[in-house]
């Protein structure tokens, strides 16, 4: 019970924190202390946190290595562009169209998500990794081939795996927009994305995932992750729950993708490609396996960290390879693990009397 | 909690070292961002070292005109790497951009450009899209689609019979736009296309199979709208098989004789249409190849050459407009728009270069053909 | 005649990517770890042999065993710096550490070799004509066909037969056991890591000699293909990785030339997934059923 009321408290503080974060964000932005580029950090690190923490639900409560992560943000970002911009002429309120857009997003990033799941999870460990990160790549080829338009007749689709279709192919009537152009992307997209929508949805994504994780459904799923055989054998049906984490995963980051993709007037597929979910997933490791809190953090701090790091030109990435094997060096090593809650201890009176205490 | 901790802390000391930029008064701040690490890279450090001799050039002249220049990494990406790469410009204080490298990042950066209205001229953006509906876009190099009907009419004109084999990178929107129309164009003008094979970026090392293919479907000329990359991967792995076509390259395939241990016998009897050739007699190209080999070790590309094109024109273009670097950026984005289309600007790669008020640039294509590991002007 | 010349392309293509499996699988085998960095390696690999056949006017058979002793050297001293602190470490952070030693080495390469690629002059060049000249095939195949079988053989004897070999299969079963048997764990793991940058070395020089253009990202998607094809043969078995890189290698050849060439990656890939559903542990791998 005590236990149980702990994690309460600990989404709280989370809920609370990220609240008061975009609170301070937003008056510092509207009084113009915020430069542009800081400001325009606020879209992408909403987006990516929303990955990081949808990501975490696969890799840290679920236990199995998602390499593939993107593959759903991409099926969400392409769709939501869509939506969003075959709505542009019928609904003109943009909050509307950005969440139907997000909706739409999450939910064909869900179905694609369903449909890798059937086989992927009868995998486990690195050949489950292979296979996630086979799909990602297979979802960015396929979106490479794809030409979309929309006109007054509605949408056209010209699936070009030939190659040898253009634009010019989906015969638009006069007045029709190409939206996805092959190699080139989503083209021409009206930048509808915001800071408030994207804070929207990390509240979502916090309160879904934060609830999925103290529910009955979390408590079986950390279960699965545990001991699948323990697990099953008290009668826990692990499929369902292995799917359950997954597609959520998967829904939360197609929404992610489609806020994204909203906030760029070009994108191309090739974006969200191998690089792309391993710098996810750096974040979710470095913030700690199902610590969502750790996440969010990990997520602002080492997407800023390249964007502070231009004042090196040239060895801007170079640097930030060096400190992300030092800081994975500095919380792994158990030398200096122990030399650490050492000089903790020392300093610290009240956790040496608790660590005497138990 | 801790690895937290240990983040912050290490962003901070980043923050502390990080050293604040220059600042100067009385000159232009010229602002351009290319892909200067990943994959891409070649191209945008071969733009910036370009605009950085015209900048250090134009500021030892003795006409009080003055650049501060600063270039911005967007790893080639079109998405957020390209706004951020933007928006730390854009807080520097640029006044006019000679950006962006790649077409992706360009359409992005445009689109958010002409909104807040700033001026910006790309030295190698070649897509329409980067141009289209947007006044305040201007381009260096010529667009995809002019590329691909200037090479059909060479074709057509130069190797009547031909059979043509394609081979492009579909995952690449310049590789793919030029494709399009050079087979639309093809068509219309009586050029047989025997075949078309795509790569991607993912697989880029290993031609065999579209060669066999080419050669199989009877080839004899090989189109390459591609970067000069993977086009020496081709030539290599053709050569390896035996097989002997022509090939014909775009401005792309420009720098192909500078990669550095590449048997320029491979490129034999290569064809390529570029507005620049390091090779040219004209006192301008060989002082700037002069000075590029002395600085970088290297012979400059075609990408090397817009950027140093691009300072030029903006040059000429801010002194025609009468402006002066105490204007705000959109002041002088719509001077720059007006005299623009009335500009005519030497450089290297092109003489006489004039500007339709859509952005797009005139200039003569130059065919050539490499000999001997130089490019001439091919003979009939 | 056409069909087996896209095999051919596809072996020569197949043998490149099981000899950088190879190596993938002896440290995944004994670490239990995917070296993300391993293709990076090769791309320096690929860089020192070039440097040395060109500044130094060795022989290509020298620069590839200066290529080798550099990498080896490399391999041992990544394997110290970043990867032995963190061997009780959860295997997601020695990932991501790995990650982190692969954005190192392609930067570096990058500000000390810049970013204009560079041509690798094949280390034998010519072609085989057979056939009358109907199916021709280059002696870099040929002889990367050939290294690739004598690297597996050896391998395979290396890992059977001798006493380093048998402790290197000991630390793969339990590295705690085998430090109680005398084994010195950190010596065979180093050991191990040597041995897979040696290998990196070579696939570097037959990489770049069969697709010459040499850039700070020439190791990275290769590397990532031939870590599919040793999971594709079963992750941690040594002919598992030949097999899966043979097949890996002629699949995308011959999807490119007969379905679409737009999606040949993708056909390399669902055929993966298929095969991985049928056998869970690869071709070769050994499917342990796991017990209460």
């Amino acid at each position: 019970m005590k236990k149980l009321s702990k994690g309460a408290r600990s989404d709280l503080i989370t809920y609370a924190a990220v609240i008061l974060a975009f609170i301070v964000v937003s008056v510092l932005k509207s009084n113009g202390s915020l430069n542009r580029s800081q400001s325009g950090l606020l879209v992408p690190i909403c987006c990516y946190i929303v990955m990081a923490v949808s990501l975490n639900l696969t890799v840290g409560i679920l236990g199995d290595l998602s390499l593939g992560h993107a593959g759903f943000m991409s099926v969400g970002a392409f769709t939501g562009v869509i939506t969003a911009m075959s709505l542009m002429n019928v609904i003109p309120s943009v909050w509307l169209r950005l969440t139907l857009a997000m909706i739409v997003g999450a939910f064909f990033a869900a179905v694609i998500g369903f449909l890798i799941g059937i086989p992927v999870l009868r995998l486990t460990g690195d050949y489950l990794a292979i296979v996630t990160l086979a799909f990602g790549e297979i979802i960015k080829e396929l979106i490479t081939c794809l030409l979309v338009g929309v006109d007054s007749e509605g949408l056209h689709i010209i699936f070009n795996v030939s190659g040898s279709k253009t634009a010019n192919d989906l015969k638009l009537l006069e007045g029709g927009r190409v939206i996805i152009k092959g190699a080139q992307g989503a083209t021409g997209t009206k930048t509808i994305a915001s800071f408030t929508a994207g804070f929207i949805l990390v509240m979502i994504a916090l309160v879904i995932v934060q609830n999925l994780i103290r529910s009955r459904q979390g408590r079986a799923i950390m279960a699965v992750r545990d001991n699948r055989i323990a697990a099953e054998s008290v009668g826990i049906n692990v499929t369902r729950y292995k799917m359950m984490a997954f597609v959520t995963s998967a829904a939360l980051a197609g929404a992610a993708g489609a806020l994204f993709g909203l906030n760029y007037s070009n994108l191309a597929a090739t974006k969200f490609d191998f690089n792309t979910s391993i710098l996810v997933l750096v974040f979710v490791v470095l913030g700690g396996l199902g610590n969502i809190w750790g996440s969010i953090i990990a997520t602002v701090v080492l997407y800023i960290l390249p964007e502070a790091l231009r004042g090196f030109a040239n060895y801007r990435m170079l640097i930030y390879a060096i400190v992300l094997i030092v800081v994975m060096l500095a919380t792994n090593n158990p030398v200096l693990k122990t030399y650490r809650e050492e000089l903790r201890a020392k300093f610290s009176r009240k956790d040496k009397k608790e660590a005497a205490d138990t | 909690m801790k690895k937290a901790l240990v983040l912050i802390l290490a962003l901070t000391m980043v923050f502390a070292l990080a050293a604040p930029s220059a600042f100067a008064d009385g000159a232009f701040k010229l602002g351009s961002s290319g892909p200067l690490t990943g994959g891409a890279a070649i191209y945008g450090i071969s733009v910036m070292n370009g605009i950085q001799i015209a900048v250090d050039e134009i500021n030892a002249m003795d006409d009080g005109f003055q650049f501060e220049f600063m270039s911005q990494d967007d790893e080639a990406d079109s998405g957020d790497k390209a706004i951020n790469a933007y928006n730390t410009l854009m807080d520097w204080g640029m006044q006019v951009m000679a950006g962006t490298v790649t077409s992706g990042s360009g359409i992005t950066v445009a689109a958010q450009a002409f909104d807040e209205r700033l001026f910006m001229l790309t030295p190698s953006g070649s897509s329409v899209d980067l141009i289209a509906d947007k006044d305040n876009a201007f381009q260096v190099c010529f667009t995809d689609p002019n590329q691909g009907v200037a090479s059909a009419d060479y074709f057509a004109a130069n190797f009547p019979g031909a059979k043509v084999a394609v081979i492009y990178r579909n995952d690449d929107a310049y590789s793919q736009g030029i494709r399009d129309t050079f087979v639309t164009e093809a068509a219309a003008k009586g050029v047989e296309v025997v075949y078309e094979g795509t790569f991607t970026d993912s697989t880029s090392t290993d031609f065999n199979v579209q060669l066999t293919a080419a050669q199989g479907a009877g080839a004899d000329l090989i189109f390459l709208p591609i970067y000069y990359t993977p086009a020496s991967v081709i030539l290599q792995q053709a050569n390896a098989m035996g097989y002997a076509p022509k090939f014909f390259g775009v401005d792309g395939m420009d720098g192909i004789l500078t990669v550095e241990g590449f048997d320029t016998k491979l490129a034999e009897g290569v064809f390529l249409l570029t507005p620049f050739s390091a090779d040219a007699e004209d006192a301008r190209t060989q002082a700037f190849v002069a000075e590029y080999q002395s600085r970088f070790g290297e012979i400059p590309n075609q990408f090397a050459a817009d950027g140093y094109d691009a300072a030029y024109i903006l040059k000429a273009a801010l002194q025609a407009a009468g402006c002066t670097p105490d204007m705000s950026a959109d002041a002088i984005c719509e001077a720059l728009i007006e005299v623009m289309p009335t500009i005519s600007v030497d450089g290297v790669t092109g003489s006489g270069m004039t500007w339709s008020a859509s952005g797009e640039v005139s200039k003569a294509p130059m065919a050539v053909v490499i000999k001997d590991g130089v490019y001439v002007t091919p003979e009939f | 005649m056409k069909f087996l010349a896209y095999l051919v392309s596809g072996i020569s293509l197949g043998s490149i990517y099981a000899i950088i499996a190879l190596g993938y699988t002896m440290v995944y085998g004994i670490a239990k770890m995917l070296n993300f960095a391993h293709g990076d390696v090769i791309m320096i690999g690929g860089y020192v042999s070039f440097l040395a056949a060109k500044n130094l006017g060795v022989p290509p058979l020298v620069s590839v065993l200066i290529a080798m002793a550099v990498c080896t050297v490399l391999g041992i001293v990544i394997e110290a710096l970043a990867y032995r602190p963190l061997r009780s470490a959860p295997s997601l952070a020695v990932l991501i550490t790995a990650i982190g030693v692969s954005y190192l080495l392609q930067n570096s390469a990058l500000l000390i070799w810049g970013a204009n690629p560079k041509a690798y002059t094949p280390v034998v060049s010519g072609t085989l004509q057979l056939f009358d000249g109907q199916l021709s095939i280059s002696y870099i195949s040929l002889l990367t066909v050939a290294c690739c079988i004598v690297i597996m053989v050896a391998l395979t004897l290396f890992t059977g037969r001798t006493k380093m070999g048998k402790a290197m299969r000991a630390c793969s079963e339990d590295k705690g056991a085998a430090q109680l048997m005398g084994i010195n764990v950190n010596r065979t793991i180093s050991l191990t890591f040597a041995i897979g940058s040696a290998l990196a070395a070579i696939a570097g020089a037959l990489l770049c000699s069969f697709s010459p253009a040499l850039m700070p990202t020439t190791g990275s998607m290769p590397g990532i293909k031939a870590f599919t094809a040793a999971v594709f043969g079963g992750i941690g078995s040594i002919p598992g990785a030949f097999l899966g890189g043979i097949l890996l290698g002629v699949i995308e050849a011959l999807a490119r030339a007969y379905i679409s060439t737009q999606l040949s990656n993708s056909i390399v890939f669902a055929v993966l997934i298929i095969v991985l559903l049928v056998r869970p542990a690869g071709l070769l791998g050994k499917y342990t059923q796991e017990k209460v």
